[in-house]
């Protein structure tokens, strides 16, 4: 019966290191992550000279992306603003940036309070898994900004 | 491209001060520079529609300039406020000047 028990507690502890080293890993993996999720400098500079220095806001933007594009010639994507869209206060300009894209830019839209709504939907090419990141200038001069990773598995753009 | 077929999809009769849903679609190969001919290795020049524009009785409604990573066959689908009964007209330019225009009438309630 002793025998059985300190079986038991062996096991335990080896569990409990299992686990350690578990945490270890994943807090690794997290660590490498959000690395990955740094903007690249040309990504850095365009989002500057977008807001001219001010900080941007991390609020009002909605973007639909597919978390696993196997395509990378078409990937899907759906944004929308929250503004009320009136002559005093409607979206201005939105652009869509692609990170590790050869050329971060994918698209720029100019809205006019006429459109009741500031949301676009279309499709783009992602050279391989990065971030895709939407950065709209509101018509009282702020910046908003939202980002979202895609996982690409087949490249979309030439060798 | 001058022989493009844009299709454009939005409705025929909105009630005023609704927002409603236009889709566009128009068929271009987008040849986005970046790739490579497989025989030469040159790089194969940009071909691409670099500017759509969407306007509501002649008043621009939304604008946009794309980059080579616009798909090829470029999707939009974007929203418009009914105000007035008239025309909505679309035109796409590509790298070459070549233009292409449609236009789709409204009926506002």
């Amino acid at each position: 019966m002793t025998q059985k028990l300190e079986m038991q507690k062996i096991s335990r502890r080896e569990l409990f290191k299992l686990v350690g080293a578990g945490v270890l890993a994943t807090t690794g993996i997290s660590l490498l992550s959000t690395d990955a999720l740094a903007n690249t400098p040309a990504t850095d500079e365009y989002i500057g000279k977008i807001s001219g220095g001010n900080s941007a806001k991390d609020a009002k933007i909605t973007v639909e992306l597919p978390q696993i594009a196997e395509n990378g010639n078409t990937v899907p994507v759906k944004f929308s603003i929250d503004s009320p869209m009136t002559e005093a206060d409607y979206v201005k300009t939105v652009h869509i940036l692609a990170d590790k894209n050869p050329a971060p830019l994918v698209a720029t839209y100019n809205f006019s309070p006429l459109a009741g709504k500031a949301a676009v939907s279309t499709r783009m090419r992602l050279a391989r898994t990065q971030n895709v990141i939407v950065v709209a200038e509101m018509s009282d001069g702020t910046v908003n900004i939202a980002k979202k990773e895609v996982k690409v598995t087949i490249g979309g753009c030439g060798g | 491209m001058a022989k493009a077929k844009a299709r454009v999809k939005a409705p025929k009769k909105v009630k005023q001060g609704e927002i409603f849903e236009v889709k566009t679609l128009i068929p271009h190969k987008m040849e986005s520079g970046q790739r490579k001919d497989k025989k030469t290795g040159e790089k194969i020049p940009r071909m691409i529609i670099n500017k759509f524009v969407c306007t509501y009785n002649g008043k621009e409604v939304i604008s946009s300039s794309w980059e080579g990573a616009v798909s090829a066959n470029p999707y939009l689908s974007f929203f418009i406020k009914a105000d007035k009964s008239g025309t909505l007209d679309f035109t796409w330019t590509d790298d070459s000047g070549a233009v292409v225009q449609k236009s789709a009438k409204l009926s506002v309630s």
